[in-house]
């Protein structure tokens, strides 16, 4: 079972009857621990509120030195920019967040119609070398992105997936089936095998014991999965920024890498960009932080 | 596991059949077939996408092809193998990201896993707290990159205004030589702490709280507690996470491209910089898929150490 951020919650009031520690520390330790964790917090999350924060500056407050932080004009042209362009059509950028709908959307589905059933094969058959075949398939994810896309260049070039939206389907469907496999082989272990064996039993094949029994205990496993497996493709850069070049194909991280290529960088437009491509990101990581550690690991670590 | 067992006919799917069909096909030879057509779907696109292409590599290591000159692949032999190892570009690179990778996991598993105690200890918010730690993790490293870019600004950036602010001296975040692989460091340990620290939650919750009743009933010092119960319940999932951590800043290559370009010079230049610089600036795709399989060589490696700690966690 993954250890989920409700459990620890729940299992949360644990050493309020310890006696007050003797040796070192006194009553002042809670306070300071709670200062501690306070200050670390700020730390980490200060980056986050300052993107936000110039997302909605005027530009004249994005620069100002020495920086300002809360007596600012409100503005929310980044924004506009960000899906409009200057002529007033759809800007480049609006064209590419669609793109990267489309990418990471499909490239999901087709991940989750081709892991879960082979997930639900390796956790139901006994087969040859399975814990070998399963290890093989984590470690195509482990893969460094910058030596894969060298040959899947070349590979693309030839047969003319080079800049095509489906060319980074496939990949990106590559790269998340392992992560899919080992996912919800872990969802599918959780399902007692016996109700199949029982469905059988009454006449039922195989293959409708999976489709009517066990499939529809597995969606929400298959759903915290494919979200994850969204948000891996959502946010991948390397292949997207080698495999596409035209405005029309490119997904969103490269066409927001390619806001700071020329010699005046408008900051404001790049923390608007930011904040719209990260905000759909962090609503779908919350709606699976109870399979967070399961999902971050790429399914390898569940307890 | 996969047998029917013959006595098991209370399970709920017996309830939910109410007119059993009749009985199909003989179980036992379905099975083979089924594993075979559910599986090999996913491994033929894992042969096509992953497998293939490092084989295509593997064959392009031992030649002198160039995907710009085009023409045909003259065969070098070990060549390109022996020019890279023997490269003091290469071990200058090496060196780079052997420094980055170590100081920045080192940095985030000490960070990491003082945070997620110093939660684990809180009564109140745990939740809360979690999630706002979880923040920095699920961004693109492009977001990360860029915006990190922009507050290590020398001019306008916040974090020199701060400095400034509290009197002390403005610092050339990332353009210069030492300071930009700090640089490159902080802000993977920025976007990466909360990922030890989410899998260090987890151990530390895991640890059975009889074992501290029982300590602390012995009068044990809280110094004592940490390091014979905590410490070593936590640590083979904590190992796992380094491991994980170690393997994925070794790979990594958006962070460079988009914060430093692997500059100032050649200072922030990861092995995997080198290659991109290499293949896609060079053209030398042949020396190019060389140094990547020797860079695969190394991924193996420290995967097979992975999963070996991770077999011996699942069985233990």
């Amino acid at each position: 079972m993954a250890v989920s951020v409700d459990e620890a919650v729940s299992a949360a009031p644990a050493r309020d009857h310890t006696p007050p520690a003797r040796r070192f520390g006194g009553r002042g330790r809670p306070a300071l621990e709670v200062v501690l964790l306070t200050v670390l917090a700020v730390v980490m999350l200060f980056p986050v509120l300052w993107m936000i924060e110039t997302s909605i500056k005027d530009n004249r407050d994005v620069y100002a030195i020495p920086a300002k932080f809360f007596d600012f004009n409100v503005t929310l042209d980044h924004f506009k920019d960000v899906f409009v362009a200057p002529d007033g059509g759809r800007s480049a950028l609006s064209v590419s967040f669609l793109n990267s709908v489309v990418v990471a959307g499909v490239s999901t589905v087709l991940a989750t119609v081709l892991g879960v059933p082979a997930a639900w094969a390796y956790s139901r058959f006994t087969l040859k070398a399975k814990k070998d075949q399963l290890f093989f398939i984590l470690s195509t994810r482990f893969m460094p992105p910058v030596v894969v896309v060298i040959p899947i260049f070349l590979m693309y070039r030839q047969v003319g997936l080079i800049d095509s939206k489906l060319g980074l389907i496939l990949i990106y469907a590559a790269f998340n089936v392992p992560f899919t496999i080992w996912m919800m082989k872990g969802f599918v272990d959780e399902v007692p095998a016996e109700y199949e064996d029982a469905a059988m039993l009454d006449g039922y094949t195989r293959l409708q014991a999976f489709w009517k029994f066990t499939l529809p205990l597995l969606v929400p496993g298959i759903a915290a999965t494919a979200v994850f497996a969204l948000i891996f493709s959502w946010n991948e850069f390397v292949f997207a920024i080698f495999l596409t070049s035209s405005d029309e194909v490119r997904t969103a991280p490269p066409a927001i890498a390619g806001l700071i290529g020329g010699t005046t960088v408008d900051w404001g437009l790049v923390a608007a960009a930011s904040v719209v491509f990260a905000l759909p990101v962090l609503v779908f990581a919350y709606l699976v932080r109870k399979h967070l550690v399961a999902g971050v690991t790429l399914g390898a670590v569940r307890r | 596991m996969s047998e029917p067992v013959p006595l098991t006919t209370d399970g709920p799917g017996q309830v939910a059949s109410a007119t059993p069909p009749a009985r199909g096909r003989s179980p036992r030879l379905g099975d083979r077939g089924l594993a075979v057509a559910f599986i090999s779907p996913a491994l033929l696109l894992l042969l096509a996408m992953s497998v293939f292409p490092l084989l295509w590599a593997l064959y392009l290591s031992f030649t002198d092809y160039s995907a710009t000159r085009g023409g045909p692949a003259n065969f070098v032999g070990f060549g390109n193998y022996t020019a890279i190892l023997t490269s003091a570009q290469v071990h200058t690179r090496a060196l780079t990201t052997l420094i980055y990778v170590v100081g920045a996991v080192s940095l985030q598993t000490v960070l990491g896993f003082t945070i997620a105690y110093l939660i684990s200890r809180r009564t109140h918010g745990r939740g809360l707290l979690t999630t706002l730690f979880m923040v920095p993790m699920m961004l693109s490293p492009v977001v990360v990159g860029l915006f990190w870019r922009f507050m290590l600004d020398a001019q306008f950036g916040v974090v020199n205004s701060m400095l400034g602010s509290i009197g002390l001296e403005q610092v050339e975040w990332l353009t210069r030589q030492r300071t930009a692989l700090v640089s490159l460091i902080v802000v993977d340990t920025w976007q990466w702490t909360p990922f030890i620290m989410l899998i260090a939650l987890a151990g530390l919750t895991a640890v059975p709280r009889y074992l501290y009743e029982a300590a602390s009933i012995d009068r044990a010092s809280e110094w004592f507690r940490f390091r014979t119960i905590t410490l070593p319940l936590v640590w083979p999932l904590l190992l796992i996470a380094v491991l994980f951590r170690a393997i994925e800043a070794f790979r990594l290559f958006d962070l460079v491209y988009i914060l430093t370009n692997g500059g100032p010079g050649v200072s922030t230049e990861t092995l995997s910089f080198h290659v991109y610089k290499v293949a896609f600036l060079g053209f030398n795709t042949g020396t190019a898929s060389a140094y990547g399989i020797l860079m695969v060589l190394v991924v193996v490696v420290l995967t097979q150490l992975y999963l070996r700690y991770l077999n011996k966690l699942k069985e233990g």
